[in-house]
């Protein structure tokens, strides 16, 4: 789990384009949205794209991206989960 | 009243260097990919604003033409006129790459978002908080005619007190912009002649 929570911290710092920000920036708890990272509503759906392309997973509702999307410990917990076999 | 208009400042953004007014203020001393080069001279502007990192390489030479010309400027009531020949092409390339395979589609949200050219206005608007007149023109060439009379009928009938004008084009990494503000004040005469022979420098 530790190593796919450090993968996805450079994934979105790499997909994002967060050139101000470094891996160890951000911790595993840390709110992705609002006062976090402050993602924006674009970012949300690239974060939706890059769990279809490099996990294999497809979210069909959006709206379930807010939780899903919350922290680095969701989004990891939310593929652990989730990713095809 | 008097209906003259005035050229206050102008920039030009080539490939490697940075002019304004005529004078070279930014120099790429390193052999380097586009977006190193604009990342650059942002960094020159001694800025911070996030959100530059996530634009299209033609919304990052909009936004430093823009950046260089209007950062001491407090007046919000500035129209923006724009016009190229490639529109936003260099963008719309790259997402059609990121569709072209069926078995690897997967188009990005951040990069489609700016297929557009006036996405490039909208950037500069929330930036310096302009709600004011905007339009981007496509045309050949850079028709001074055009803007000439536009941006004149945008001050002469009080649409707006400055305009932030130019040609702003990016094309399989070849950068030309030429971008002015002009307004009841200024160093020299708008005229056309004038925009051309400064466009021409």
């Amino acid at each position: 789990m530790e190593k796919l929570k450090a993968e996805l911290k450079e994934r979105i710092i790499e997909n994002l384009n967060l050139e101000d920000i470094e891996v160890s920036d951000i911790n595993d708890n840390d709110p992705l949205f609002g006062e976090g990272l402050g993602l924006d509503s674009i970012d949300a759906l690239e974060l939706i794209v890059m769990l279809d392309k490099d996990y294999g997973i497809k979210i069909a509702d959006p709206k379930e991206g807010k939780a899903i999307f919350e922290s680095i410990n969701t989004m990891a917990t939310y593929i652990s989960e989730n990713k095809p076999a | 009243m008097d209906k003259q208009v005035y050229i206050s400042k102008y920039c030009h953004i080539t490939n490697n260097q940075v002019f304004i007014n005529g004078e070279l203020v930014f120099e790429n001393t390193q052999t380097d990919t586009t977006k190193n080069y604009l990342k650059s001279i942002y960094k020159s502007l001694d800025i911070k604003y996030p959100k530059f990192f996530k634009m299209d390489n033609f919304s990052k030479i909009a936004f430093l033409g823009a950046e260089f010309l209007l950062k001491e400027e407090d007046n919000k009531n500035i129209a923006i006129v724009f016009s190229n020949n490639a529109s936003s092409l260099d963008t719309d390339r790259k997402h059609q790459d990121s569709i072209n395979d069926l078995d690897n589609y997967f188009p990005s949200p951040s990069i489609f978002v700016y297929t557009l050219p006036n996405i490039g206005i909208g950037e500069i608007s929330i930036r310096h908080q302009l709600r004011s007149e905007n339009a981007f023109f496509v045309s050949e060439q850079f028709n001074t005619t055009q803007h000439n009379t536009y941006e004149t009928s945008l001050l002469t009938e009080e649409k707006t007190e400055q305009v932030l004008g130019g040609w702003v084009n990016i094309d399989n990494d070849e950068i030309d912009v030429f971008m002015y503000l002009i307004g009841k004040k200024g160093i020299e005469k708008y005229t056309k002649e004038n925009i051309q022979n400064l466009y021409n420098k």
